[in-house]
């Protein structure tokens, strides 16, 4: 079960407390959570990534086990702490405009 | 009994504030969709319980709502807790009920048609420096609900485009003869960015919709949003390179009256103009205003030669001349302006009033309200002649729209 928790904004727009549970099958990656996250709550379709282009939004970043994610490839797999839901998949709300 | 309803969008969530007919005492519901931007939100004249809304986050994106309640409870349309998707009603937090395939939220997605077949639609426009840059969907900056099918609205956008629903706000389609104008690429965004501001519905003529487009102009469209025509002719900017070239003007709003679909009124980045030719051809009647820089400009429900602007100070203060918060209104549409001034503050007044922040209702006497930058939400009860906050702490106001509900 992987574990992930959304920003305050996503989690009144997906009508949810807390963390999120997924089940992904396959490799845990960040494409692979999205995708499940974007099945099970479809009102998050482009509100994390592109509608179209499948891309992140300029400001949502990623972090894990106290690591900043953003930047790694979409298909890289997750650290195992995540993969085995001892650590929640952040999805963060950049710090931006003071 | 009357009910008076006024649709307030903030940089913070929207607003919802009810009155009776005598428009004195007010509550306030809200703040719905807290912390994201609403720009506007507007009712259905065909059924105003129906108010459709944009809710936006430089984050996360465009969110189109709907209430058909009267703003008690929202949706989104395409989304499975609207129509045609799962009902969450039963479920528990975090636990969505199983059902339908869901439609991925469809209702907020505005894709730019790119197709050969409906208009050719350009690929790119004006850039801040010079260079051409494609169209990227940022956000609907307004709402406007046909005249007589809550199921139709049209939605503008920035950058620059025209979109229309029929089906309710699940589903949106480009009206691209408007970006594929041959003009497009000249077209450039303004301080706020390249949005389409401004719908006009024509309710003698459903074929006719007038738009603004802050920095390109207006566009006018007599076969229902396939082609399109500039209409700048008059306008003079002295911040384009040739003042009065067919596009490129910064055009802040346009209002009409229902009865007078010819007459048009302009609030541009500078002048308040006026066109008696459906946009053919424009004048300016900025008279002696003591500024005719502003944002929005109102015409009374009743007079059609009666309408309100409100001066700002410009081009970088953004703010009332003197600090007094004054409201203009002539009643000779235009060029002869008198100050409204009671009930509104006339020292230490440093708000804006945006373009889509004002608005009238049918009442006899017209109501007119207000919203400000400050947080404030002014009404009046008697065409202008004095006013009184109907709330004064809410977050920037980005939009007001107000309804009658007998």
């Amino acid at each position: 079960m992987i574990r992930v928790v959304l920003p305050q904004a996503l989690r009144t727009l997906a009508k949810v407390d807390g963390e999120v549970q997924l089940d992904v099958e396959g490799p845990v990656t960040r494409r692979s959570i999205l995708d499940a996250l974007e099945a099970r709550y479809p009102m998050l379709n482009g509100a994390i990534r592109d509608h179209e282009t499948r891309k992140r939004r300029p400001l949502v970043r990623f972090f894990a086990c106290e690591e900043d994610l953003t930047h790694d490839p979409d298909d890289a797999p997750l650290p195992e702490a995540v993969a085995t839901g001892k650590e929640p998949f952040l999805i963060i709300g950049a710090i931006a405009g003071g | 009994m009357t009910t008076i309803r006024v649709l307030a969008g903030t940089r913070k969530g929207a607003f919802i504030l009810t009155s009776d007919g005598k428009r004195n005492k007010w509550s306030v519901s809200g703040p719905h969709f807290a912390g994201w931007e609403i720009y506007h939100l507007k009712g259905s004249p065909a059924d105003p319980d129906r108010i459709y809304a944009s809710q936006t986050s430089d984050w996360f994106g465009q969110i189109i709502q709907r209430s058909g309640d009267g703003g008690k409870t929202w949706e989104q349309p395409a989304s499975p807790n609207g129509q045609g998707g799962q009902d969450q009603s039963a479920s528990a937090p975090g636990e969505p009920a199983d059902g339908p395939a869901s439609p991925k939220a469809e209702s907020n997605k505005f894709v730019y048609d790119t197709s050969e077949k409906t208009g050719r639609p350009l690929t790119t426009h004006q850039w801040y420096d010079g260079t051409q840059h494609p169209w990227e969907f940022k956000r609907v900056w307004h709402l406007e609900p046909s005249l007589d099918d809550p199921d139709t609205v049209y939605a503008g956008v920035e950058d620059a485009a025209l979109f229309r629903s029929t089906d309710g706000g699940k589903s949106w389609h480009e009206l691209a003869g408007l970006r594929g104008h041959e003009s497009g690429p000249l077209w450039q965004p303004g301080a706020g960015g390249m949005c389409l501001h401004t719908i006009l519905l024509d309710r003698g003529n459903p074929d006719r919709i007038f738009t603004a487009i802050s920095a390109a102009g207006s566009f006018r469209s007599e076969d229902a949003g396939r082609t399109w025509q500039p209409i700048n002719r008059g306008l003079s900017s002295q911040y384009i390179p040739d003042p009065t070239a067919e596009v490129g003007h910064c055009v802040h709003c346009i209002a009409m009256h229902a009865s007078r679909p010819n007459v048009l009124y302009m609030q541009k980045h500078w002048d308040v103009m006026r066109s008696d030719d459906g946009g053919n051809s424009w004048h300016e009647v900025s008279g002696d205003l003591p500024s005719d820089f502003g944002f929005p400009i109102g015409v009374h429900a009743h007079e059609p030669e009666t309408i309100y602007v409100v001066p700002i100070k410009s081009d970088s203060e953004h703010y009332p001349p003197e600090g007094k918060l004054r409201v203009y209104r002539s009643r000779t549409g235009g060029n002869e302006w008198e100050s409204l001034t009671k009930g509104l503050p006339q020292k230490d007044c440093y708000v804006n009033v945006l373009r889509d922040a004002m608005s009238v209702d049918a009442l006899d006497p017209c109501g007119i309200y207000f919203g400000t930058t400050g947080g404030q939400v002014y009404g009046s009860a008697d065409g202008g002649d004095s006013w009184k906050p109907i709330v004064r702490d809410l977050p920037a106001v980005l939009s007001v729209e107000a309804q009658i509900l007998s």
